[in-house]
């Protein structure tokens, strides 16, 4: 009895530290981004200023200043809020099809569907740019920006959707058909409310995919519909060393984010481990 | 700790502030006018093109289409229409002019300066800083697909004789007052094709050896001008002191055509070697190759700082400003950047064959073909590359004369602010000089640390990934060289050189 009691106060005592120095190793990434914006671009390069430096928020006027960080920002809140909600609007029916009435291809349909994901992106780059430009003439719009986030996501969404929403049972849904609920009356009443956890980690996850994406919304923008990629990537430089602006552009993009996961961070995790229905 | 509370409360009310105007201003001021507006412009612009069912408003007509005009109309409505934020034509007026520049140091100093141009003419400038291979990757296809997304683009030596006689981008013309026979010869004809200038230098450079002097001086050593490859691995290894965090030379070792390819061909020249020979067949089997990669691995590899194929521009930069580097070779806009006490200049050392033993490289502005407001755009050009605006950089508040954009123009270098301010006016100005990009008995082809045709990028990361194998002993020099030379040819061959 006295082992075993003793047993479990070591493991009180060592997991949680595990646990914290596990932490700590993925969270000093960005301690160090945030630790450095506050670094003038000559102090941030200098081993011996590690910690005995002059904060200065410099790095953060320019930013807003000479960048326009407002109104990247503005772009990177619409263009990832509203690819979230189009890809919502069509996964849940999509995943609601496919989990409660599968036909013969629906294991083909998701693993193609998957399949689009393995294209590499470059590869559509030119047919992208003519398309988009000289034929749609929808360049550098927020419509473009939203478009291809929501459609380089639906498959990830469909594909968690789908996961969550085959773990209710169908015996729910099947009742309800009885009781002679429409199909939308479905999906809006039994299926979201009872896979709720799964339909906001979706979200949640896919505006944070849309959030971080990088490729496109760097190449199909110019000036109107630029990201907040867009003003990192600016403030890359080949040729000089502008580490403390880049630091407090980075922050300044990553931290919204990781103010949003920090809240939900509870729906996050139960969605992710648990699944919807437990 | 008072004051990390202050500054801390400080940066959070003001985010807050600014956050919440921004949203305010979003929401009320002006999201709806801005919405309405455009609605309006594109029913009136799709009114326009139903009545004369001609040409997109704003557009180039595409070479070839898919649908009729009223299907791309009713596609594009409905697109339009789809989402709440719809489709402006970025096609900006005369008095609206986007610029596409590279986000180094010159040009990041250009966006304040130019706010006296804005102010004087009224012209509106965008810019649009990317990293240099975003850049190249986005201009490219911008340019290949006809132009309009930029009014100005910032392109480098390479590209600017292959895009002029491509037709992509448009003859400069300017008037008697810019005086382009100021501009650096070397510069004037790495940026031309058959004599007609299609690209403005902005800044350039050449590469040179930057060293400690004291390092030297402690170590009896010396480095000349020009010197010898086998002087300066002497001096390298009397400088090497890794106990005490000192590597006796830091050179390129990062795989690309513009990173460790820049410094090998510099050295691989000097040997009398080059990339291709008279019938365009790389010459990377040659015994030159052999004995200009061999020394470079051997000197990087015993006298570099560790994990050098990791290291181009900036790493070494900051390797030397922590005093970690007995000597640099690498570009002279490098001196701008260097803090540490002591540097010295010597010209590029060579191995029998001083020329093309230091390049050639700018920054240039040129005028994409798809341009819709081109005259504009060569006025501003002609402004950011004339002596006026070099002093206007100099007498700037913010700037001052070690930050005026060099290598450009032979009158900067006589200015006796400029040569008072900054130390390296004469290694530079000697390096550029010296440089030679044009063609020679040994090359066929223009350029130094690169040859001026298309399919050179492809080749030169081929074989930069295979050098970068070499260096990290992933290789045999011999083993990299000839999977080198098998891949050139078969990309030389495709193209059909021969």
């Amino acid at each position: 009895m006295a082992t075993v009691s003793q047993k479990s106060k070591f493991g009180d005592v060592f997991w949680p530290i595990v646990a914290w120095i596990i932490a700590l190793i993925f969270f000093f990434p960005i301690f160090w981004l945030i630790f450095t914006s506050f670094k003038t671009d000559a102090d941030a390069v200098k081993p011996e200023f590690l910690f005995s430096f002059t904060p200065t928020l410099e790095n953060y006027l320019n930013m807003t200043e000479n960048y326009d960080y407002w109104r990247f920002a503005v772009n990177s809140v619409i263009t990832s809020s509203f690819a979230t909600l189009f890809a919502l609007v069509v996964g849940v029916p999509a995943a609601y099809a496919m989990a409660f009435n599968p036909s013969r291809h629906t294991k083909d349909i998701l693993m193609w569907m998957l399949s689009t994901k393995m294209l590499p992106a470059a590869a559509v780059l030119y047919p992208m740019t003519f398309l988009t430009k000289n034929f749609l003439g929808i360049f550098d719009t927020h419509f473009l920006v939203i478009l291809v986030l929501c459609l380089i996501n639906l498959p990830i969404v469909i594909w968690m959707l789908f996961t969550y929403f085959k773990e209710i049972p169908k015996e729910i849904i099947e009742a309800s058909k009885m009781d002679g609920v429409t199909t939308w009356g479905e999906i809006k009443d039994i299926l979201i409310p009872l896979a709720w956890g799964g339909v906001a980690s979706t979200a949640l996850l896919t505006f944070i995919f849309c959030w971080n994406e990088a490729y496109w919304t760097v190449r199909l923008t110019t000036t109107e519909a630029a990201t907040l990629s867009k003003l990192i990537e600016g403030n890359r430089a080949p040729e000089g060393l502008f580490f403390g602006r880049l630091s407090a552009v980075s922050t300044a993009a990553v931290g919204p984010i990781i103010v949003l996961g920090w809240f939900c961070q509870k729906q996050l995790v139960r969605g992710l481990t648990f699944g919807a229905v437990k | 700790m008072m004051e990390a509370k202050a500054l801390i409360s400080g940066i959070v009310v003001k985010c807050t502030f600014l956050t919440s105007v921004r949203l305010i201003s979003i929401s009320l001021g002006k999201k709806l006018p801005v919405l309405t507006k455009t609605y309006v412009n594109l029913l009136e612009s799709y009114l326009l093109e139903i009545s004369n069912s001609i040409k997109l408003v704003g557009q180039k007509q595409p070479p070839y289409r898919f649908f009729g005009e009223d299907m791309k109309l009713v596609l594009k409505t409905a697109l339009a229409l789809a989402v709440g934020v719809a489709t402006a034509t970025t096609a900006s007026a005369a008095d609206e002019l986007t610029i596409a520049i590279v986000n180094n140091g010159h040009m990041i100093n250009m966006q304040k300066v130019a706010e006296a141009y804005t102010a004087e003419t009224g012209v509106k400038l965008n810019w649009v800083s990317l990293e240099e291979g975003v850049l190249r990757e986005q201009v490219t296809s911008d340019t290949a697909t006809g132009g309009g997304q930029y009014d100005i683009i910032n392109i480098g030596m390479q590209e600017a004789p292959i895009w002029g006689a491509a037709g992509w981008i448009e003859p400069l013309n300017f008037g008697a007052e810019y005086d382009v026979d100021d501009m650096l010869p070397a510069m004037r004809n790495g940026l031309s094709h058959e004599g007609t200038l299609y690209a403005a230098p902005f800044y350039g450079e050449s590469s040179m050896v930057m060293y400690r002097k004291d390092l030297t001086d402690a170590a009896g050593v010396t480095i000349a001008d020009n010197d010898s490859w086998d002087n300066v691995k002497a001096a390298a290894a009397a400088m090497h002191d890794p106990d005490n965090g000192v590597y006796g030379a830091c050179l390129r070792g990062k795989p690309g055509w513009g990173d460790n390819m820049a410094f090998i061909t510099t050295m691989v020249n000097s040997f009398g070697g080059a990339w291709f020979d008279k019938d365009m067949k790389p010459a990377l089997d040659s015994d030159e190759w052999k004995a200009a990669i061999n020394f470079y691995v051997d000197l990087l590899g015993n006298y570099g700082p560790p994990g050098s194929e990791g290291n181009s521009f900036n790493e070494i930069l900051a390797l030397y400003n922590e005093g970690k580097c007995g000597m640099w070779i690498d570009a002279t806009i490098a001196t701008s950047f260097l803090t540490v006490d002591g540097v010295a200049y010597a010209q590029s050392p060579n191995a029998g064959n001083p020329v093309g033993a230091n390049w050639l490289w700018a920054w240039a502005m040129a005028v994409p073909a798809g341009s819709p407001n081109t005259e504009a755009s060569m006025a501003f050009i002609e402004w950011a590359t004339s002596k006026e605006y070099i002093q206007a950089v100099g007498n700037h508040p913010d700037f001052g004369w070690d930050k005026v954009p060099t290598g450009t123009r032979t009158s900067t270098y006589a200015i006796p602010e400029f040569q008072a301010a900054a130390g390296f006016a004469a290694a530079e100005m000697a390096a550029i000089d010296s440089a030679a990009p044009e063609a020679t008995d040994i090359k066929p082809y223009v350029g130094v640390q690169f040859a001026a045709i298309p399919e050179f990028p492809e080749v030169g990361s081929a074989v930069a990934q295979e050098m970068a194998a070499a260096l990290s002993g992933a290789k045999s020099v011999d083993d990299a060289l000839a999977a080198a030379q098998s891949a050139a040819t078969a990309i030389m061959q495709e193209a059909g050189y021969f």
